[in-house]
């Protein structure tokens, strides 16, 4: 089945942690005829940032990233075959994904069955050295069931094992190593990664219509790479409609192990083959509380549109870091305070129904 | 791990083919049995331009990736 005509004009401020991100995300998709949809995509991150690793070990900056995409859906019988090309730009920084994807209506459209690739060709460059340029590349297999289980019951699972290639580090960060002739216990080296990464998830998700007009749904996921990080990712929402509105609330929580080259203080210069300080990699547990408001008017259409809604959603995250510690303050080399990250992410959009 | 992933898509769209051939299986939720699914709070996805953010958001700041049923774009979130 071909999705829904539609645009949507979003919204989006990410604010925590010393990073300001916003930007609007704009989405028009369109039939044409019975058998194609049209599908474009321009987004914007606008990021403003003094992070702890800037704060810590460079100067704020601020940074644009612009991304556009165009895709196409066909549908011939019960299969849709669907194409798409994502291109990500920014000052050091380029993005190029090519997405094939075909799915399959079958048992009387109980069950649909999708098989997904993506190629990704990452540069990455650096904005103090106009020479400096390195090479990404990605490559997603997914493979994703949705099936109807009962009148009320709808899941779905999804598995993915992605794979990346060539320069997967940042070339900005640094490591921190134990440094007796440095006055403040620790010196700073840059990071070195691994040139090749594998991840494989695997996510279900589930939808029940309660007894009244209102639903719930669970998600799963579990992750695990061969840089050793291992993840479980759970949540909870609560979908619950009442005149012209929907209102949603949703928690979430998320637990990862640490990459096996992260090490918050490494003993001594260039202590390990590999070594990493991004806290992204490191062992930390996430939390996040969801809501969402959503309001319907044109319900009886107007001139060319069916409907229109107005929504707004608040996601307020909280991120509890395991060995990645704050050094803003001045306690001994090794005990510094872990760090914690609290961030606001809003998004406030309209969308359109034709 | 290229002609791993090739060959494995190639089995999957041979037993997809295999497994639309066979009309057999009757439904046994019937067609006027699922107008709740028509209904938009059953929708799995029913904001695809904010949930795709959303999980660029956490991809940028955790570790795990995927699982989602979505490719995903470049993401420059280094």
């Amino acid at each position: 089945m071909l999705p829904e005509d539609r645009s949507d004009l979003l919204y989006h401020l990410y604010s925590g942690g010393g990073v300001e991100i916003d930007g609007p995300s704009i989405l028009v998709r369109k039939k044409v005829g019975s058998s194609l949809s049209f599908v474009g995509n321009y987004y914007v991150d606008m990021i403003s940032s003094a992070s702890i690793d800037v704060v810590t070990t460079a100067s704020p900056y601020d940074e644009e990233r612009k991304q556009w995409s165009l895709g196409m859906d066909y549908l011939r019988g019960n299969t849709t075959m669907s194409m798409s090309y994502t291109s990500s730009v920014e000052s050091d920084f380029d993005a190029k994904t090519y997405s094939f994807g075909i799915s399959q209506d079958m048992f009387g459209d109980m069950t649909t069955l999708s098989l997904t690739y993506a190629y990704g060709d990452d540069l990455v460059g650096r904005s103090d050295d106009p020479t400096f340029e390195r090479d990404a590349k990605r490559q997603l297999y997914g493979i994703g069931l949705t099936q109807i289980l009962t009148r009320n019951l709808i899941t779905t699972l999804n598995i993915e094992t992605i794979t990346d290639e060539g320069y997967l580090n940042n070339p900005y960060r640094t490591v921190r190593y134990a440094d007796p002739n440095n006055a403040i216990g620790y010196s700073y080296e840059p990071e070195l990664y691994p040139n090749t990464r594998t991840t494989n998830a695997i996510g279900m998700r589930a939808r029940y219509y309660l007894p009244y007009r209102a639903a719930l749904q669970a998600e799963y996921r579990f992750f695990t790479d061969t840089w050793d990080i291992t993840s479980h990712t759970a949540a909870l929402s609560y979908v619950h409609p009442w005149r012209d509105w929907v209102f949603e609330i949703k928690y979430r929580w998320h637990d990862q192990t640490g990459a096996h080259f992260f090490e918050d203080l490494f003993a001594r210069s260039e202590a390990t083959n590999f070594r990493g300080r991004d806290k992204e990699l490191s062992p930390l547990t996430s939390q996040t509380v969801k809501f969402f408001a959503s309001y319907e008017f044109m319900s009886n259409g107007w001139n060319f549109l069916e409907k229109g809604t107005v929504n707004f959603s608040a996601d307020l995250l909280s991120i509890d870091y395991d060995e990645f510690r704050d050094l803003r303050g001045s306690e001994p080399v090794g005990e510094e305070p872990l760090y914690h990250l609290d961030a606001n992410i809003i998004q406030i959009f309209v969308s359109f129904w034709y | 791990m290229k002609k791993y992933g090739f060959c494995k898509a190639l089995l999957i769209v041979s037993l997809l083919a295999g497994i639309s051939g066979c009309s057999g299986i009757e439904p046994w939720v019937k067609p006027y049995e699922r107008d709740r699914f028509a209904d938009s709070i059953m929708f799995l996805d029913p904001d695809p331009v904010s949930s795709s953010y959303l999980q660029h958001v956490y991809d940028a700041r955790e570790g795990a990736r995927g699982g989602e049923g979505s490719a995903g774009g470049g993401c420059g979130c280094n």
